[in-house]
């Protein structure tokens, strides 16, 4: 009899578990790409957490990064509701096109020569810079030289901070914080003096609130976004080039830009970059 | 296992945090919790309330959020700064977030302790004329401390383990996990002996403590 | 909580009576003060404030500060709700209740192992589930994060021939380490079971399998449950770690939409009334099992009798067998400390973040 109950209890235990799991894809909001079909439907991977390029928006991503991936898509014969869209973290985007989870990759995602040998690349569609925000009423900070004993808050996993203490040999010191909006948090209460990353992550941040954060503008160094592909997809690499091409000639990509960083004082490219070579 | 043990001085750099943490946190929560226990068995309804709401409350929140709240509530929000420089910042706060949330746990130890005191031990106290705080402070604690020497290890043990939380949630203590996490990701060594490396780290800290305080719960042990 | 039921202190008289109104007083003057500062923190009125103290400005609501309405407000969108709040429990719970089953699985098989009359089989199981008890959860996730790399980096196996999700981590994460406590649990149920019930199924020719399914593991699950249930809070708790690795649980859906609201402390503070919600609903049920075995005389066992439970004469397994051994002593007392009343030291260590819930590994062996 107790022995009957409490395996009963178990075994309902058990079932509830699995049935959940079954049907539990694990993603907050949007689509659970199932893999790469490319007939119906394309799976494209960006951002959820990053304002202006790719941020979840109740169901759907929106965002520089999501209109460029939505205009690409285009280009390449699928209408906006035809594309499933899927998170792609910082961690995750090489196992994403090497398994075929998604098709594409529109996350800034960085073309590397690290990364080269795993993926292929198209683009780059946008050449970013690192830069430094600060507080709106803070006129002292101008470049990274005046981080000299100030406080900088760094996303965890994230080189940019050391990109300026490390390499540039500032002495400022570092506030480590589990992502960028924490470090915004930390920004706004004065707890750090300055954020450093890319000054698109930066201006989607400062457009959220325009009137407490200023970007310093002072960029140095690159970072070339390029639209991630499995590696082995020539084609599809020359189809995109295309359109990123078409995209900036048309001015979309710059209309992107307005719609995301209009609001904040970041000067961004307002031209073309050099598309470089399909493998 | 060379990369890793090349990179020794990261390593013990890291676990230096960790004991430091671990340390200060346990003095701290050990107090706060006796407090608590206090609090909880006080004549004072409203005291009552207060502790077990407090336990009941962070005991059930994931230490992630109480460190969240420690480090961008208290500390940046509040602008409330614990010392000068960043790094001891950070490890203050963390310290303050890990005691409160072990501090309840402390305190429920403790709180069982006392319940397996005689019912005649605080009767002859009362009738001897102690008050409130006397037999809490001559009789109660003194017995309830020693029967749960044991529980109170295995807090311990979870606190050693918990200072790894210190390392995200809006801090950043660059204590052992980090370390290893850094270690992973900047490809400096092999995973797996870094990995069995920082895990023995571990086992050395929460291993003999374990023992420690078996051995002494066996010692001190109230024969009844 | 009525006076009568009091031991530790006398029924109060007229001067105790007026010293504790005092307390009462203090205290609340002190609560007051705290919730104040607090209140003026999140407001940035604390610090930064122009006017006075007594100044009603420095109490209405700063629209810079947290308590600002549109820091608030998304929460009362349904589509905050439908968007992340639901879709983040929805996966803390597929995580926590995947996990729960494994590890009550690894927990028996290792429990059981590590009482195998076969030292190849106890002395193995002993070790695993001691490594996995004394390590941080969060260097499992990590480590199971980079399993991809560690067969390329010692089987050459090229990075993405499998992935690790992160609910994958996540679950593998809380099942080792929970499985683990949960092993000391079901091995200290298994030794608390009475010495007479093995010696009657011996005795009416029950092999040792059937013994130990028959008779000794139901027995050691139901007086177990409570201590399982109270690791199982244990569990959904850490399950939150897995927002550091992306995982979209409860306290990551929080994470994104205090990215686009820029509310990070309200939305704080509301993933963790969450979080209290379920919590106090699973301790209240490990509470109700808990007396539903003593109603019924049947003493729950604790991990913490693990320390020595073989003897259960020995004073020295500590506070919880001394509570189980002499009930009549402490039922009045539970009343007087708290409403919920008989907690055992065994609970006091159930706590997060993959640590605790087991007893001390003293005394084993």
């Amino acid at each position: 009899m107790r022995v009957g109950r409490i395996s009963s209890i178990l075994g309902g235990t058990a079932a509830l578990a699995f049935a959940l799991s079954a049907c539990g894809t694990a993603d907050v909001g949007g689509g659970g790409g199932d893999g790469g079909n490319g007939g119906e439907t394309i799976t494209i991977g960006v951002k959820y957490d990053q304002p202006g390029l790719g941020l979840l928006e109740g169901d759907a991503p929106v965002g520089f990064d999501v209109d460029v991936a939505t205009y690409i898509a285009g280009e390449l014969g699928y209408e906006p509701d035809q594309i499933e869209w899927t998170e792609a973290a910082s961690a995750n985007r090489e196992s994403f096109l090497q398994q075929g989870t998604v098709d594409m990759v529109v996350a800034t995602y960085s073309i590397t020569d690290e990364r080269r040998q795993v993926v292929d690349f198209a683009g780059p569609y946008y050449v970013a810079q690192q830069d430094i925000l600060v507080a709106a009423d803070n006129e002292d900070i101008q470049g990274p030289e005046d981080l000299e004993g100030k406080v900088l808050c760094s996303a965890s996993g994230s080189r940019s901070a050391h990109n300026i203490v490390d390499d540039m040999g500032i002495d400022a010191e570092l506030r480590e914080a589990g992502n960028y909006s924490e470090c915004l948090e930390l920004l706004g209460n004065g707890t750090v003096d300055a954020v450093t990353t890319d000054n698109t992550i930066l201006a989607g941040f400062a457009a959220q609130n325009p009137e407490d954060f200023r970007m310093v503008n002072n960029p140095f160094g690159e970072e070339k976004y390029g639209v991630g592909l499995p590696e082995g997809s020539t084609e599809r690499c020359e189809e995109v080039n295309a359109a990123i091409a078409k995209m900036w000639e048309e001015s979309v990509a710059t209309q992107a830009l307005e719609d995301a960083f209009g609001a904040t004082d970041f000067a961004y490219e307002e031209s073309a970059p050099e598309t470089e070579d399909c493998e | 296992m060379e990369a890793f043990l090349s990179n020794i001085d990261r390593v013990v750099d890291g676990f230096s945090w960790t004991v430091r943490l671990t340390l200060v946190s346990a003095l701290l929560s050990f107090v706060l919790g006796i407090l608590l226990t206090a609090m909880r068995a006080s004549p004072v309804p409203l005291l009552r309330g207060l502790a077990t709401s407090y336990v009941e409350g962070v005991r059930n929140t994931p230490l992630t959020l109480v460190l969240l709240f420690c480090g961008l509530g208290l500390n940046s929000a509040l602008g409330l700064s614990m010392a000068d420089s960043v790094a001891m910042d950070v490890f203050w706060w963390a310290v303050i977030g890990l005691s409160a949330y072990t501090a309840c746990f402390v305190s429920e130890s403790l709180r069982a302790g006392i319940n397996t005191i005689p019912l005649g031990q605080v009767e002859a106290a009362r009738s001897l004329g102690l008050t409130f705080t006397q037999n809490l402070r001559l009789i109660v604690i003194p017995q309830a401390l020693r029967t749960v020497v044991g529980p109170l290890g295995s807090v311990l043990i979870a606190l050693t383990k918990n200072t790894t939380v210190a390392s995200v949630a809006g801090l950043g203590v660059q204590e052992a996990s980090r370390e290893m996490k850094l270690m992973f990701d900047q490809g400096i060594a092999p995973v797996l002996p870094t990995f069995v490396g920082f895990a023995i780290g571990f086992l050395i800290l929460t291993l003999p403590t374990g023992y420690f305080f078996g051995w002494l719960s066996k010692r001190v042990a109230v024969v009844r | 909580m009525s006076v009568q039921t009091a031991v530790l202190f006398d029924v109060p008289g007229p001067r105790a009576r007026v010293r504790n109104v005092v307390y009462t007083v203090a205290t609340l003057i002190l609560f007051a003060a705290g919730l104040a500062v607090l209140y003026l923190g999140f407001n940035r009125t604390l610090t930064e404030r122009e006017t006075s103290l007594f100044d009603p400005a420095t109490w209405a609501v700063n629209p810079a500060g947290q308590w600002a309405a549109d820091k608030w407000e998304p929460f009362l969108r349904p589509e905050t709700w439908t968007s992340y709040v639901l879709p983040g429990l929805q996966n803390t719970l597929t995580a926590a209740l995947t996990a729960s089953v494994l590890a009550i699985v690894f927990g028996l098989l290792f429990g059981i192992g590590r009482l195998s009359e076969r030292w190849w089989i106890r002395v193995p199981a002993g070790a695993v589930v001691e490594f996995f008890r004394g390590i941080p959860l969060l260097m499992l996730i990590f480590f199971t994060m980079a399993l991809p790399i560690v067969a390329w980096q010692l089987f050459d196996i090229p990075t993405g021939t499998f992935q690790v999700t992160a609910l994958a981590a996540v679950v593998t994460g809380l099942t080792l380490y929970n499985g683990s406590v949960l092993a000391e649990v079901f091995r200290a149920g298994i030794l608390a079971v009475p010495k007479g019930q093995s010696e009657a199924a011996q005795a009416i020719g029950m092999t040792r399998t059937q013994n130990l399914w028959l008779i000794l593991i139901p027995q050691a699950v139901t007086s177990m449950m409570p201590a399982i249930v109270a690791q199982l809070v244990v569990l959904l708790k850490d399950s939150a770690l897995g927002y550091i690795i992306a995982f979209p649980e409860l306290l990551r859906s929080f994470t994104l939409l205090a990215t686009r609201e820029s509310n990070v402390i309200p939305a704080a503070i509301i993933c963790a009334l969450i979080y209290i919600a379920i919590n106090l609903t699973l301790s209240r049920v490990a509470i109700w099992l808990e007396r539903r075995n003593s109603r019924r005389g049947r003493p729950s066992a604790k991990p913490t009798d693990a320390e020595g439970a073989p003897t259960k004469a020995d004073t020295a397994t500590g506070a919880a067998g001394a509570v189980a051994v002499e009930p009549t002593v402490q039922e009045p007392l539970p009343d007087t400390l708290t409403e919920e009343g008989r907690a055992e030291p065994g609970d006091g260590d159930t706590d997060g973040n993959g640590t605790d819930g087991d007893g001390s590994p003293a005394g084993r062996g």
